[in-house]
């Protein structure tokens, strides 16, 4: 086993084993730091496929921004001592199914999938420089416009957050 | 480059974490743990687009920006979300989505 | 050619005051919107004046000689197809002018009548309303220019009659009389209507003036082709006479005439004595160049005519509510005109009967809104319609004992009042068509003056009634158009009506026949010292005579059991074998299945609302097992 399937093995034990461990447990605050655990897993994914920039997002982003905020707003919504009501069978019992039927249906048509062996090979474009000239650069692998769009959307769903989540007067 | 874990592994590794993210959406009642089942489908579709980017087309980025622009969509619906979330919570006091009925029927 | 286009407005001032009075009437003073209809009314009489004197007498004659027929305003309203259409307008001729008179005046009497009879009944503005309305479609049924215009006015008079029966809503007599009004006339209606399909798919129009003038499709179409033994044009002018016999009274459509009578007196006056009831006159007279063409259905004409009248004549004599022999009279009278324009031919002074039947209508009009006008000025101060409880009237009521006796002579037929020149002219015509018939107007004649003096005595003399309250002349506003008609009564006979209208609208001079006058005066003579001698002083010979005559004065008396027969035939026969079955039917089969349908559905809903959740999860539960059982077909199964 060479270093990398280590790696690979143990991040996605990882990510596996905490992500069960977000959607089941009952304690709201220890749902949020096994999610922690679950996205830093993926930045180290992202460190084993050499996506440093990438990884490092995922890391300013989603771990220092998105699961602040989750944690933040447990915080203004929820008692700490509380345990979460456990979802009656009703509803665990056909969502199982589901989840079981479709990761195993899944998982068997991607087994059973011969990908083309031959990789198409090329310069590694991972740096920095690379990766903002193609963010800003209009020519094919541009991608100028989808940054501009991101850019609105993002501003707007501030707004729009600031705006929904204001006290209003009346 | 990249070697020694094939693809299937990484695809293997997302569609548990993804199924796993759906059950979570379809089992949790409060809105805070569906949003975290929302961000772990989100992630595991993020490690599919990167897998491919490097193992079958290193030469390439649009995995790598297609998972960028993931994050930062992600990043607009949670900040959204979690407004949303707090003004309900505000007005009902809970933020249970069965206790949400009062417009039902 | 003067511009006739202003009578237009004598249509809708009352529309006007009708709606008017109909929405903003509660806002008003009662007395306002009495006056404000009034106005209304005498505005509208006053054009109609002047109409008829710029018809008659400034506008020149056509080249012909012949009063000019013309449409003074037309507008096309309903286009069905560019053959097709309907139009409104008003039509002029000498006949619908002397209508416009006739209804004019005795609205406007009625009207200013009812400002002092209706005094402090509830619903005060809403009667000035109807009668509004009413006076706007009888109008726009006499100008109509075509027939199917006539038909929706015609209409409009049944709606507006059945509204003023039962103006007294809380009375189960007036509702019931209503009812009974409105469903014998449109069933009448029905008739009425299949013959104007009939007249108007033979000739295809519907205009009055081609289907009236010199070559009418309707003198060719249609006379060809046979059913039952009458052509196809008889058998339609015989259902149009239906629907003008329901609403003229006709036996044996009469039955509701007598009961419409719980109407407001005023009411009787105006649509039940003097202008709706004689629409079927009036029908007939429009369309008589057809009616000439069609022998067999004239026929008709004339025999339901001279047996309703003698009929209604039998039953008046037995009758004791005062307001129910007027009724028969009417009745009586108006079969007289049917007669006589039944007898009538067309043209020169063989149109003599058509003639005679205007002017009589038009008499009739004046002296019968009298009479009842009086009857109600009667009723008012004395609160009874039975004549039995009267009696020696004459010295508490002046005025109305006057005009009431200068009516009962007019319609009795003594000159030199006016019932005695028309009654002559429909004798006159009548002795030339057959002796027979003539003999029976003659009955008429001698039972008119009689019912009609047993009235006046039985209420004026007669035996000296003791009354809770000493009766007291009516109010001016209810002797002014006693007395205004009175004259009427009096002198429009003088008219030398066969210089204005005839059938073929040439004036031509009809001479008084003095072999048919005298007799006609001497059987009414008779009438009156028959009815004198037994009404006079109270005495028992009216008793006797009516226990010597047995069942046929007992069947008089009870209407010869019209009534009974028509609530056996539609109680007992038509409800029992028809109606039960069909509303069986509809109950149980149209509704069940219905209701059937709708009971499932509302079932099935019920079941499948909670599909409808409103959980987002259950929601998203399904659409991930939909994905991915589509996505299993799509990988696994569906592969070629």
């Amino acid at each position: 086993m060479t270093t990398n399937q280590l790696m690979f093995v143990i991040f996605s034990a990882v990510i596996i084993i905490f992500s069960i461990l977000t959607v089941t447990s009952r304690r709201i605050l220890r749902a949020a730091t096994y999610l922690l655990f679950v996205l830093v897993a993926t930045a180290g994914l992202y460190f084993l496929l050499q996506f440093n920039f990438l990884a490092a997002i995922q890391l300013t982003l989603y771990v220092g921004g998105i699961v602040v905020l989750i944690i933040f707003s447990i915080l203004l919504t929820s008692h700490l001592g509380d345990k979460l009501e456990a979802p009656g069978w009703k509803k665990t019992v056909p969502a199982l199914f589901v989840a079981v039927f479709g990761a195993v249906m899944c998982t068997i048509t991607i087994l059973q999938y011969n990908f083309p062996m031959e990789v198409i090979t090329g310069s590694d474009r991972t740096k920095i420089r690379e990766i903002s000239y193609s963010l800003v650069s209009t020519e094919k692998f541009g991608y100028a416009l989808p940054f501009e769009v991101i850019s609105i959307l993002l501003l707007a769903s501030m707004i729009g957050a600031i705006i929904l989540a204001k006290k209003r007067k009346d | 480059m990249f070697e020694g874990v094939p693809l299937q592994w990484f695809l293997v590794t997302g569609t548990i974490m993804f199924f796993v993210g759906i059950y979570g959406f379809l089992v949790r009642k409060n809105l805070i743990t569906i949003l975290m089942s929302i961000e772990l489908i989100l992630n595991s579709v993020n490690i599919n687009f990167v897998a491919f980017n490097k193992i079958l087309y290193p030469g390439h980025l649009e995995g790598m920006f297609f998972t960028i622009f993931v994050i930062a969509v992600a990043a607009a619906e949670t900040s959204v979300a979690i407004a949303i979330i707090i003004n309900i919570y505000r007005r009902i006091v809970n933020i249970d989505v069965e206790k949400m009925n009062e417009m039902k029927y | 050619m003067i511009d006739f286009s202003f009578t237009a407005l004598i249509l809708l001032i009352p529309l006007f005051m009708f709606v008017v009075l109909g929405l903003f009437g509660n806002r008003f003073k009662p007395l306002v919107s009495g006056i404000a209809g009034t106005t209304g009314l005498f505005v509208m009489w006053v054009l109609s004046l002047i109409t008829a004197y710029m018809y008659f007498f400034v506008l020149e004659k056509a080249v012909d000689g012949t009063f000019q027929k013309f449409l003074a305003v037309n507008m096309r309203w309903l286009t069905l197809t560019d053959k097709l259409h309907i139009d409104m307008g008003v039509l002029l001729d000498p006949i619908s002018v002397m209508m416009l008179i006739v209804i004019t005046t005795v609205s406007f009497m009625a009207n200013l009548y009812s400002i002092g009879y209706m005094k402090g009944e509830k619903g005060y503005m809403r009667f000035f309303s109807f009668l509004s309305l009413f006076s706007f479609s009888m109008l726009g049924l006499v100008v109509a220019t075509n027939i199917f215009q006539m038909y929706i006015f015609w209409e409009l008079v049944g709606v507006s009659s059945y509204l003023l029966i039962g103006f007294y809503y809380t009375k189960d007599a007036a509702v019931a009389a209503s009812k009974k009004a409105f469903i014998v006339t449109r069933f009448a209606d029905l008739g009425f209507l299949i013959g104007i399909l009939m007249l108007s798919y033979l000739t295809g129009t519907f205009d009055f003036i081609t289907l009236t003038g010199p070559d009418s499709p309707a003198f060719t179409s249609g006379q060809g082709v046979w059913f039952l033994g009458l052509s196809t044009m008889t058998w339609s002018m015989i259902f149009i006479f239906m629907g003008g016999a329901g609403k003229s009274a006709m036996f044996p459509l009469h039955i509701w005439l007598p009961d419409a009578m719980e109407g407001p007196t005023p009411v009787s006056a105006l649509i039940h004595a003097a202008t709706m009831v004689v629409a079927g006159v009036y029908l007939v007279a429009r369309l008589f160049p057809i009616y000439v063409s069609t022998p067999v259905a004239l026929d008709v004409v004339m025999y339901v005519g001279a047996f309703s009248s003698i009929f209604a004549a039998i039953i008046a004599c037995t009758q004791y509510d005062i307001k129910r022999v007027l009724a028969y009279s009417t009745m009586s009278q108006i079969g007289m005109m049917m007669f006589a324009l039944g007898i009538s031919g067309y043209g020169g002074h063989e149109g003599l009967g058509y003639m005679a039947s205007m002017f009589h209508l038009f008499n009739h009009a004046f002296f019968k809104a009298l009479l009842f006008l009086g009857a109600g000025a009667i009723i008012h101060s004395v609160h009874t319609n039975y004549m039995n409880e009267m009696g020696g009237l004459w010295k508490h009521l002046p005025i109305t004992h006057i005009t009431f006796l200068i009516a009962c002579l007019a319609i009795a037929g003594i000159p030199p009042l006016s019932g005695f020149f028309s009654k002559d002219e429909i004798l006159a015509a009548g002795l030339e068509k057959s002796t027979f018939l003539y003999l029976v107007m003659m009955i008429v004649s001698g039972l008119t003056a009689f019912y009609m003096f047993r009235l006046y005595f039985s209420i004026f003399w007669g035996k000296q009634t003791q009354y809770e309250h000493t009766p007291h002349e009516a109010p001016k506003t209810m002797t002014i158009p006693l007395l205004f008609l009175a004259v009427g009564a009096l002198l429009t006979g003088l008219i030398p009506f066969s210089n204005f209208v005839t059938s073929d609208r040439l004036p031509f001079v009809a001479h008084l026949e003095i072999w048919v006058a005298i007799p006609a005066v001497l059987i009414a003579l008779v009438g009156m010292v028959i009815a004198t001698l037994f009404y006079r002083k109270e005495n028992n010979l009216p008793e006797k005579v009516f226990l010597a005559l047995g069942g046929f004065s007992k069947a008089a008396y009870h209407k010869f059991y019209i009534d009974e027969l028509y609530l056996f035939i539609t109680k007992k026969i038509i409800f029992n074998y028809i109606s039960r079955p069909i509303a069986w039917f509809d109950r149980h089969i149209v509704d069940g299945t219905m209701n059937g349908i709708s009971f499932v559905t509302n079932e099935i809903s019920f079941r499948i609302r909670k599909f409808q959740s409103g959980q987002l999860q259950q929601y998203a539960l399904v659409f991930v097992s939909g994905a991915l059982f589509l996505a299993l077909i799509f990988i696994y199964l569906w592969t070629n």
